[in-house]
């Protein structure tokens, strides 16, 4: 299990800003995502974590290749996919499949769900019908609906089995890889948990690896194996699932903590509540760009960014205090 | 007797939406109360009626798709159920106001904010211009809005969500309203601006005495926000009790299954727990307890008739037969 | 195998599911529009079958029964129900065979017109860039041509027949359906279903035909409904000028256009093919927005 399955070196996607219709000057660039780099290992799940404006999409996106990194390099199963051609692109999409937010918007409304289910294997183009109607099966099953589930239309379902389905066409073409882009974020509290469990047990039988996206912290500390804090198109800090929740260091980390848990009234009285907004990612602050809002920022960090450095065994923080 | 200082008084509210697939429940008996200065936290998940309970309170169920068919809201010694559209029309935003929870769509795109924060202020109470402007400043430095000689000239789209939630939330609170309800507020904010807009909604609260109804599924929310919680499920309230006190002894099933079922911090749960099925077809609730079909502790009389309410302790109650049964 | 949740609400049982198509569309049909299906469905009779529904030959003159009134006018006669023309044809039979006409040209027209404006809707809303230009610029030339004026001109150049009469409204007809379908497109490709289809490895064109055209189908539907209305309009138009079906071939157009000199002592000779032009298009029009309403909340549920 300590084999890297992805690997994610100085990963940056800046978005140009132009001016003008005709002569389009560049006059800036969206920072989205600059620099980050993370090792998923196999058969595990990293999570990433962080709020709107993090980058924590734009970096899924950029995983699964739909948008093309700026700089940097992403290394799958040792390969540099990075800036792969079409015909290779579509060669490497069956190994890297993903499970997006919103199971209304996911599966096409005019298609039955057997056939969303198969439509990765039938793309691939190399089974029989006899063979596709067992895999829609099998796959049926192992998502827990109803062998009959596959002659109905999305709309027949509610959220939270829709959900089931697109898991279901996420494992067709046996990836290896699942990007998790906030799969329950949109289901009720009480299917949640459902869903979470279903997909960690196909991550302990199939073995499959998962890049899960989450704002919410507690889903991903529940599921990830290591967690990683994006702010601002940055990583702050990356650490095992346990000793994040234990020894949080980058103060985004223990704000973004503070303000997750599901406490009980009891435990309200160290709140860390952060001043100000997130900035733009057009103009973000000099130096470390938390800084503005950090409780415990000093001189340095409006001047310098902070590197990651290492704290603990799989612990990483970028922080001037240490 | 002992609750006529109560400021909100719901007694058992029934709305009912008329559909071609038959009659939806969506509200069915729902009663509770509401103090000056106290939060009262709604949970429950979708279709539990915890929203159509607070649309029906201020009245904005249209007909003839649904209608409130029964019971009685009691604000200020009038049923607000018997008023007409335009004392109704009169009592919103003046003495009950309502904040929704997608702040984007909350804003008129085209109208500048001072524009829109000033409305309150021009329908309800009648100021000249000028006092009108100082007003929204005034609002809007209260919700902590930086630069609001600026903002007012600017538009719903230059502001981030946490901002804008606190722009209609200033709109909301233009004329101190008695009551302040709240539908889901922070579910489309980020977690740490949360934690700043519930921190500000309670300062503005101990100021002026507001007294809230917070709707939500987050439990974290009502932990931080409520002083007490009523938990719903398809149309009715099952459980009701103080916050500590729910966090403390959740006795309904369908609370305890909730809680446990969410993922919790630090917890080391390989499998979480989880609520079998689905949650129910409002337009055909099974017979006896809604709750019955997916609980895990379900007895024969479950399935017959529903549970009376019980009392665990002083303003505790809830309905289940296990309670009833000495359980 | 570890445990899974099975869900045991989807109840609908294969043997139910059925059962319940038949019982679906006998309900189904029971909501439909009665007046517009009702004359649509005469008109799609006569359209076909009106061969066997003619009393009398729409083509032979009968110089002795000139101008004859509808029957229950004085003068009239139950032989030609609806009255004769200055050629003495029975008006009836030629009302019938024009539904023929308009109903040929008219579906040829909506098909041929929607399938280009789909395809072209789909390239230029999926594929985007250069080809979108394109193909927009030249929808808004063809959308900003004066219809009529256009159709004479085209006419004029290739000379009058059922067949040019079709390629011209085709012709001017394919932009407003790659307009609203184009629209369509872009609405739906920002479905996430299409974001996974490419992930699986989708081709292109395996995308717009399997995954964006079933979408977009609805609006493709109703648009044809109410182009059908236009189409014979226009052909009812043009073949008022002259410039449609030749005579003598009855079209509803050029039946109005014959009686335009007796219109104040046989009135009956423009009244009925206006009132048959009226009608079809009259419930095309309200047939094409109840099916907006009936089609488009249920799709869109996404």
């Amino acid at each position: 299990m300590g084999e890297a399955i992805l690997e994610v070196k100085g990963l940056k996607k800046h978005y140009p800003v132009t001016k003008g219709i005709i002569l389009m000057k560049q006059t800036g660039a969206i920072k989205a995502v600059d620099g980050i780099d993370f090792t998923i290992k196999k058969g595990e799940t990293f999570g990433l974590v962080g709020e709107s404006g993090c980058g924590k999409t734009t970096t899924a996106k950029m995983v699964l290749l739909q948008e093309e990194a700026t700089e940097g390099t992403i290394l799958f199963q040792g390969k540099d996919i990075t800036h792969l051609p079409p015909a290779e692109k579509r060669k490497h999409r069956g190994l890297v499949q993903a499970v997006f937010q919103d199971p209304y918007s996911s599966l096409s409304p005019r298609m039955k769900v057997g056939r969303i289910i198969a439509e990765p294997i039938v793309i691939q183009g190399n089974a029989t019908n006899g063979e596709i109607k067992q895999r829609i099966a099998e796959l049926l099953d192992l998502v827990g609906l109803r062998p009959d589930a596959g002659d109905l239309f999305p709309h027949e379902f509610s959220g939270g089995q829709r959900q089931r389905v697109a898991i279901a066409r996420a494992l067709a073409s046996n990836p290896s890889f699942i990007v998790l882009d906030e799969p329950v974020s949109a289901l009720d509290v009480s299917i949640r948990a459902q869903i979470m469990n279903l997909l960690m047990d196909i991550q302990e039988n199939l073995k499959v690896s998962y890049l899960l996206i989450a704002h919410d912290l507690a889903v991903v500390q529940h599921m990830s194996e290591t967690i990683g804090v994006m702010y601002l198109g940055k990583l702050v800090e990356i650490a095992g699932s346990e000793d994040l929740h234990l020894h949080p260091t980058h103060p985004y980390t223990k704000a973004l903590l503070s303000a997750s848990l599901a406490a009980h009234p009891r435990d309200l009285k160290e709140e860390i509540v952060l001043k100000g907004e997130v900035p733009s990612p057009l103009n973000p602050p000099t130096g470390c760009w938390f800084h503005p809002r950090c409780p415990e920022a000093r001189h340095i960090c409006a001047v310098k960014v902070p590197q990651m450095i290492e704290v603990g065994s799989n612990h990483k923080v970028a922080c001037h205090k240490l | 007797m002992t609750h006529s200082h109560n400021l909100l008084e719901v007694k058992d509210l029934k709305t009912h939406f008329f559909t071609r697939r038959g009659v939806v429940k969506a509200v069915d008996g729902v009663s509770f109360h509401l103090n000056r200065g106290e939060t009262l936290g709604l949970v429950g998940e979708s279709g539990s009626g915890k929203s159509v309970t607070c649309f029906s309170i201020i009245r904005l169920v249209e007909k003839p798709a649904g209608e409130i068919v029964g019971g009685e809201v009691l604000f200020g010694g009038d049923n607000l159920l018997d008023l007409s559209e335009k004392q109704m029309d009169a009592l919103r935003g003046k003495n009950i106001s309502m904040v929704l929870q997608d702040p984007m769509t909350s804003l008129n795109p085209l109208f500048t904010i001072g524009f829109q924060v000033s409305e309150p202020y021009f329908i309800h109470q009648q100021l000249g211009k000028k006092a009108v402007r100082q007003k929204v400043q005034e609002m809007l430095k209260n919700l902590r809005i930086p630069s609001p000689e600026l903002r007012v000239h600017e538009y719903p789209h230059q502001m981030s969500g946490g901002m804008r939630q606190r722009i209609v939330s200033a709109m909301a609170l233009a004329c101190r309203p008695q009551i302040l309800i709240a539908d889901e507020p922070t579910t489309a904010l980020d977690v740490t601006i949360q934690a700043q807009y519930i921190r500000l909604l309670k300062e503005i609260q101990q100021q002026s005495d507001l007294a809230m109804i917070i709707v939500t599924h987050d439990f974290g929310i009502v932990a931080k926000a409520c002083d007490r919680v009523a938990v719903m499920y398809a149309g009715k309230i099952v459980e009701s009790a103080s916050t500590m006190e729910l966090f403390d002894y959740p006795t309904h099933p369908y609370t305890i299954a909730l809680m446990n079922s969410l993922p919790k911090m630090g917890a080391k749960v390989k499998r979480l727990y989880t609520i079998e099925g689905q949650p129910p077809d409002l337009s055909a609730l099974p017979q006896g307890c809604s709750f019955a079909p997916r609980c895990p502790q379900a007895i024969d009389i479950c399935s017959k008739e529903y549970p009376p309410q019980s009392i665990i302790r002083d303003g505790h109650t809830m309905s289940c037969w296990l309670f009833e049964k000495g359980n | 195998m570890t445990s899974l949740v099975l869900d045991k609400d989807i109840d609908r049982g294969t043997e139910d599911r059925h059962q319940s198509i038949v019982r679906k569309i006998l309900i189904w049909m029971r909501r439909l529009p009665v007046f517009p299906v009702l004359i649509l469905g005469i008109f799609l009779i006569c359209g076909i079958f009106g061969d066997f529904l003619i009393s009398q030959d729409p083509l032979r003159n009968n110089l002795k029964q000139v101008l004859t009134p509808p029957f229950w006018q004085e003068g009239g006669s139950t032989d030609f129900l609806l009255g004769t023309d200055h050629l003495g044809r029975d008006i009836l039979s030629r009302l019938i065979s024009g539904a023929s006409v308009s109903l040929q040209v008219g579906f040829v027209v909506v098909i041929f017109a929607g399938a280009i404006g789909v395809i072209f809707g789909l390239i230029a809303g999926y594929l985007g860039g250069k080809a979108d230009t394109i193909i927009m610029r030249t929808c808004d030339i063809v959308l900003s041509m004066p219809y009529m004026m256009v159709a004479i001109a085209l006419v004029a150049i290739l000379g009058p027949s059922k067949n040019n009469l079709v390629i011209i409204l085709v012709v001017l007809g394919w932009a407003g359906y790659a307009r609203v379908l184009r629209s369509e497109v872009l609405r739906v490709k920002e479905g996430d279903f299409v974001h996974l289809a490419v992930l699986a490895g989708a081709s292109k064109i395996r995308v717009m035909a399997v995954h964006i055209f079933p979408n977009i189908v609805n609006t493709l539907i109703i648009m044809a409904t109410l182009q059908l209305g236009s189409v014979i309009i226009a052909e009812a138009g043009l073949s008022f000028l002259g410039l449609g079906v030749p005579p003598p071939e009855p079209a509803w157009g050029s039946m109005c256009a014959d009686g335009r000199d007796y219109m104040f002592d046989s009135w009956w000779i423009s009244f009925w093919p206006g009132l048959a032009i009226m009608l079809v298009v009259l419930s095309c029009n309200l047939l094409g927005d109840w099916l907006r309403v009936r089609l488009d909340p249920k799709f869109r549920q996404t």
